[in-house]
């Protein structure tokens, strides 16, 4: 786990609240409407299985009233007198019927509620990474990736284990509570009364007890957010802690936070723990009134011995749902929130549509950049009025301190950001008009981050083109200085990329990337300071290969070392956003400018 | 995971009133039946009103005596959750903290933070469920046990026949559930996988136009999901019917068997209805016990991974009794054929290497990726041991004194900026707490960071996010040089700590060490010739063996390895 999906994603412990409740759950609906008749069917079998369910702690006490009837004609010297068993096995065949029927009908519903919930998952899933394909690149300027990553991991996750609990419980939960709320009533009014006195009492206390243990809960998260941080920044930085002598600063302050979060989990804890018990005492003050009232009113000859049995068996059934009713609510707002965080994402607006019309040009690789405007944000138009004339087959090299618009340039040609004035030309047409799967054909790129994924050494190399055979690859292999590290790897080609890229050394990596770009055989190349993590000998055979192999292509080059670049045809300075001085490596040795400097600053002595 | 309730010896006391309190629970809640059937055995029958309400206020005490102890082990339960996470999270830190670079390769950074964050909170989770759930639910099941026996024996052989049916379903389906669900489990870490590396590659996938290909990739991953998903949940569905059934045919039993006794004189009414109670209170906690099974193996496997670390002893270690460095001596450093070889590795990194480094000169090293250059310096301070040879500081072999003694010696640059989060201030005091601020802003402006420190409003009181992402890549590495600078050290390391630097601020920032660090022995790791050539002595690395040594004039005539790096980054004149 590395790059911003750290430990601490995983670990989302409060309730987020959604911000607009009414209008995320139409739109969930919505997304559901594909579903509605096997919706409607979950619907259907959850509450006629709950209604099963319900009738058969009455049926049970009739039971036992026939029972207790008996007993008491028998006890009574009534001639004849017996226990009805007959009618008794008679119910018992019922009871046995509605029993199936009930676990029948549950899982019928989960049956299909499954399929409907991994459905909508997959949906989801499927929406968000085709969505991150259509974003503007500038989306992530703002936004980290960890957290688009949560939506589609954490987000979607809890969508997928709370979207059938809520469906399903809230249907069962309130046609459960109707259900026995009508039996009760239908027993005894006066027990039903008594049995639920204490109903709303222990709601005003469930509460707020929810309300004052939320309080030390965003404390605890809180607190837990401090530690885990403590714990990665610790952990990465760990040689200096150790050189520096750091060990007891840094486990002290972590032992004060670690009793923090210790006294601050203890109460929150005991404040969610306290809902158990409040319950259990509801339904055992019940219980009690049940068994006291119902005996009074079976003596006075107003109700049967099974009432008091049934209504037992509804009392206890009756804490189970409006324990789940609590919860739905909190799982309810849970996947309304992610749903909205998901559909926040794919609401964002897409960059702009391709320009169809004109066709894939074959290049010569003449790029001109005509009075181009540009800023990352719309109040900082840091490039003004910029002019780049490159002609086919010229090397170009970019270089000026940090910050001054080197990738800038590189990023306008690829169309990962928009000019905002001006336009950019390949051949002379307008790169807009191009679409972007054509325009990004033109270029090969290598940057200065390694990015590889999880495959093998093969597969990367193959990136841009899965289908391309081995020849092909071997060839962009070897240009690129690859093949030769890759015969000493324990798997060669097959070798996998882990999940960390660290089982290659920095400079392999590089060199990947750049037998990547090699491979997508482009008519225009671009190198961001791609041999950076390469030593200067390793570089100048790249170097060699490379020009090998653009032969009269257009190349661009962002170097930090300037000695890589003197034999280019063009150089580039650039500084805060503005080309100051362009020419050859002679040419502006002998202007003794700004890059004069900056080259001569390479050898300064020390003393 | 039993080791981990080794933990509990720290708790012993709020551990066992906790079980007690749980046992006096579940034993006055499982009363309230018996006095049911009282009521309704001896009240009823006897239409004895007086008895009806006695046994009732018995009742209501049972009942708040059950919400006290109920309350009680409840806040136990939540102390000891918490108190042993807080315990084990401190251990697993310092175990980190006393660590060594081989360790932190062995386990990799990334797996070391989540054995002490997600791992410690899942076993903080399962000790705080054990005295809730964990307890609770046998000890229910066994007193509700062994009430209904004791009310009606006759009967007990019901659970003869449900026990071991019910067994068996619930094992079948955990056993088939199981592999199931570490499949998906799986799955889904690929598809995060894949998901990240899309987001975090973003550049690179459209730059090769290659967005199709990895959704096809998420697709497939995606669709394999979705079906053993519906697989697994399908399965899973199975089992509560299941147990709804078995419980509701157990009552049908009872029903049965029970109507016969009593219409047989064998039996009483309250007694068939207590004796149902106690049997669906057995059934409930057997479900609540395969709730275990479900919870279990994953703290289980979280309390491996924190016994791994806490298992582990670190490979450097300080000697029983520690020699001590002459105050008087500036720190010359002697390399005496020493050869390093990463643990399980089939070749050494650094082979035979010999050379004195004299306090007031600058020893340079350079060579190309992979030379064993920075592996060369991290032996100095001991973040990794020599495997063969010795270092010696002042003539006392390093590994003789205390790592304490040893690294207060050194002042350290890493190649990144290596900044914690906190003022800029707390930063540079990071390895001299009690230096002036005179010193730290000296160091600062010997670094050439005082002028970006002063254009912030802050300025030294500057706050650094975690990771310092609000600072650019030179500013990093200019803190980090101060920071080193501010320990007024007897030797300084840097490694390769000027390459984020433009030229001009790097020619400046050396101009300005050399006058301050003259009487320090001076290491610089370099990628770049021009930073290194008029260092006292070059060392020059190939493949983990010395190619040469010397200076710069001499090297370029001498050695071909590193004429050879020079004349890749010079132009003729420079080389002449």
């Amino acid at each position: 786990m590395t790059s911003g999906h750290g430990p601490m994603m995983a670990m989302r412990t409060t309730v987020v609240k959604p911000k607009d409740f009414s209008k995320t759950v139409k739109r969930l609906i919505r997304f559901t409407s594909p579903f509605m008749f096997q919706m409607t069917l979950v619907i259907v079998m959850a509450m006629a299985g709950t209604i099963f369910a319900i009738i058969a702690p009455k049926l049970v006490g009739n039971i036992t009233s026939k029972v207790a009837e008996g007993l008491y004609q028998i006890a009574q010297g009534v001639p004849n007198a017996k226990i009805d068993l007959d009618y008794v096995n008679s119910i018992i065949n019922l009871l046995a019927l509605l029993y199936s029927g009930h676990a029948l009908f549950t899982y019928l519903q989960s049956y299909v509620m499954v399929k409907v919930t991994q459905k909508i998952t997959f949906n989801l899933r499927l929406l968000i990474t085709e969505k991150i394909n259509h974003l503007p690149l500038k989306y992530f300027d703002t936004e980290p990736i960890g957290d688009v990553l949560s939506r589609i991991t954490y987000d979607v996750d809890t969508i997928a284990q709370s979207f059938q609990q809520s469906v399903t419980q809230s249907i069962t939960a309130l046609t459960t509570v109707i259900g026995i709320l009508f039996m009760m009533f239908s027993i005894s009014f006066e027990m039903t009364l008594i049995a639920l006195i204490s109903l709303p009492i222990s709601l005003f206390m469930v509460t707020r007890i929810v309300k004052i243990g939320q309080k030390y809960y965003r404390a605890r998260t809180r607190t837990l957010g401090m530690l885990n941080g403590h714990i990665e920044e610790s952990f990465a930085n760990h040689p200096i802690i150790k050189v520096f002598n750091g060990e007891n600063q840094q486990t002290q302050a972590f032992e004060k936070l670690s009793t923090k979060f210790f006294l601050e989990s203890w109460k929150s804890e005991s404040f969610s723990g306290m809902m158990m018990p409040i319950i259990s005492l509801v339904s055992n003050l019940s219980y009690i009134a049940v068994s006291v009232l119902g005996a009074t009113l079976v003596i006075q000859g107003q109700l049967q011995v099974g009432s008091i049995q049934a209504f037992i068996q509804y009392i206890r059934n009756f804490s189970a749902p409006i324990n789940q009713v609590a919860n739905i609510g909190t799982v309810l707002q849970s996947t309304v929130a992610s749903a909205e965080r998901v559909f926040e994402f794919v609401d964002q607006p897409n960059e702009a549509e391709d320009q169809v019309g004109t066709p894939c040009p074959e290049v010569t690789g003449a790029v001109s950049f005509r009075n181009v405007d540009f800023g990352y944000s719309d109040d900082n138009i840091f490039i003004k009025n910029l002019n780049i004339e490159v002609k086919p087959g010229q090397r170009v090299a970019i270089v000026g301190p940090t910050g001054a618009g080197k990738t800038t340039l590189i990023n306008l040609l690829m169309r990962f950001y928009d000019v905002k004035g001006g336009s950019i030309e390949v051949d002379g047409i307008d790169i807009r008009t191009l679409s972007r799967y054509d325009l990004r054909n033109i270029f090969g790129m290598v940057l200065q981050d390694t990015w590889l994924f999880n495959g093998s050494i093969r597969e990367n190399i193959k990136f841009s083109d899965p289908k391309a055979t081995e020849e092909q690859m071997l060839m962009a292999a070897d240009s690129a200085k690859v093949d030769h590290f890759v015969q000493t790897l324990p798997e060669g080609y097959d070798l996998l990329i882990n999940e960390e890229a660290n089982n290659i050394s920095s400079g392999q990596k590089q060199l990947l990337t750049i037998a990547r770009a090699f491979m997508s055989n482009p008519s225009v190349l671009i190198l961001d300071e791609a041999t950076s993590s390469v030593d200067t000998r390793t570089e100048v055979l790249i170097q060699r290969a490379m020009e090998k192999l653009m032969g009269n292509k257009t190349s661009f080059i962002i170097a930090h070392r300037l000695s890589t670049i003197k034999d280019a045809d063009l150089i580039l300075v650039m500084n805060h956003g503005a080309i100051i001085e362009q020419g050859t490596h002679v040419s502006l040795m002998d202007q003794k400018g700004f890059y004069t400097s900056l080259y001569l600053s390479q050898f300064e002595p020390e003393s | 995971m039993i080791k981990m309730y080794g933990y509990l010896k720290h708790t012993w006391w709020q551990a066992l009133s906790a079980i007690t309190a749980l046992t006096m629970r579940v034993m006055a809640d499982l009363s309230l039946p018996d006095y049911m059937m009282r009521i309704i055995d001896n009240g009823i029958v006897l239409k004895d009103m007086d008895y009806v309400i006695r046994t009732g206020t018995s009742m209501l005490m049972v009942a708040i005596l059950v919400v006290v102890l109920f309350f009680t082990s409840n806040f136990l339960a939540s102390y000891i959750g918490s108190r042993v996470g807080d315990l084990i999270r401190k251990d697993i830190f310092k175990k980190i903290e006393s660590f060594s670079l081989v360790e932190f390769d062995r386990f990799s950074t990334a797996s070391l933070i989540t054995r002490s964050t997600n791992d410690v909170q899942q076993v903080q989770h399962i000790m705080a469920m054990s005295f809730r759930i964990l307890l609770a639910a046998p000890l229910t099941g066994i007193v509700a046990l062994i009430k209904a026996v004791e009310l009606t024996p006759s009967l007990s052989w019901i659970f003869m026949v449900i026990f071991p049916i019910m067994s068996i379903a619930v094992i079948l389906i955990i056993g088939i559930t199981s592999p199931k669900f570490e499949k998906v489990q799986k799955l889904t870490d690929k598809l995060n996988l894949i998901a990240r590396e899309s987001l975090s590659g973003i550049r690179v996938v459209r730059a090769f136009n290659a967005q199709k290909t990895q959704t096809e990739k998420f697709q497939t991953v995606n669709q394999a999901v979705y079906s053993n998903n519906v697989t697994l949940m399908r399965i899973m569905s199975f089992m509560d019917p299941v147990i709804m059934i078995f419980m509701s045919f157990t009552t049908l039993l009872i029903l049965y068997t029970a109507s016969d006794r009593i219409s047989a004189g064998m039996m009483q009414i309250g007694q068939m209805m207590a004796f149902m109670q106690y049997t669906s209170q057995v059934l409930a906690s057997f479900i609540n016990m395969t709730m275990i099974f479900t919870m279990l193996p994953r703290a289980m496997v979280s309390a491996r991974r924190i016994r791994e670390v806490l298992d582990t002893q670190p490979m450097i270690i300080d000697p029983q009794i520690p020699l001590s460095f002459e105050p008087t001596k500036k720190g010359e450093i002697v390399f005496d054929r020493v050869s390093f070889r990463y643990p399980k590795a089939n070749e050494d990194v650094l082979n035979e290497i010999s050379f004195t480094a004299k306090p007031g000169t600058v020893t340079a090293f350079i060579g190309s990726t992979g030379s064993g250059k920075s592996t060369l310096i991290n032996l100095i301070p001991r973040l990794y041991d020599v495997s063969k040879g010795s270092i010696l500081i002042d003539g006392v072999d390093i590994r003789q004194v205390a790592q304490k003694d040893l690294r207060a010696k050194i002042g350290y640059v890493p190649q990144k900026g290596m900044l914690l989060s906190g003022t800029i201030e707390d930063n540079l005091l990071f390895g001299a707490p009690e230096a002036s601020h005179e010193v730290v802003e000296h160091a600062a402006s010997i670094a050439q960071a005082s002028t970006f420190i002063h254009e912030k409003e802050d300025q030294y009181l500057f706050k650094l996010a975690q990771g310092a992402t609000n600072l650019s890549g030179g500013q990093k590495q200019r803190l980090s040089i101060a920071r080193a600078l501010v320990k007024q050290a007897d030797v300084y390391i840097f490694d390769d700590s000027f390459s984020a630097l433009d030229f001009k601020t790097d020619a400046a920032l050396r101009k300005a060490l050399h006058k301050e660090v003259g009487e320090s022995t001076l290491f610089i790791v370099g990628q770049r010739v021009s930073t290194i050539m008029n260092a006292d002595q070059i060392v020059v690395l190939e493949k983990g063996r010395i190619a040469g040594i010397g200076k710069h004039r001499d090297l370029l005539k001498t050695c071909p390895v590193y004429y050879e790096i020079a004349s890749s980054q010079l132009s003729q004149e420079e080389l002449a």
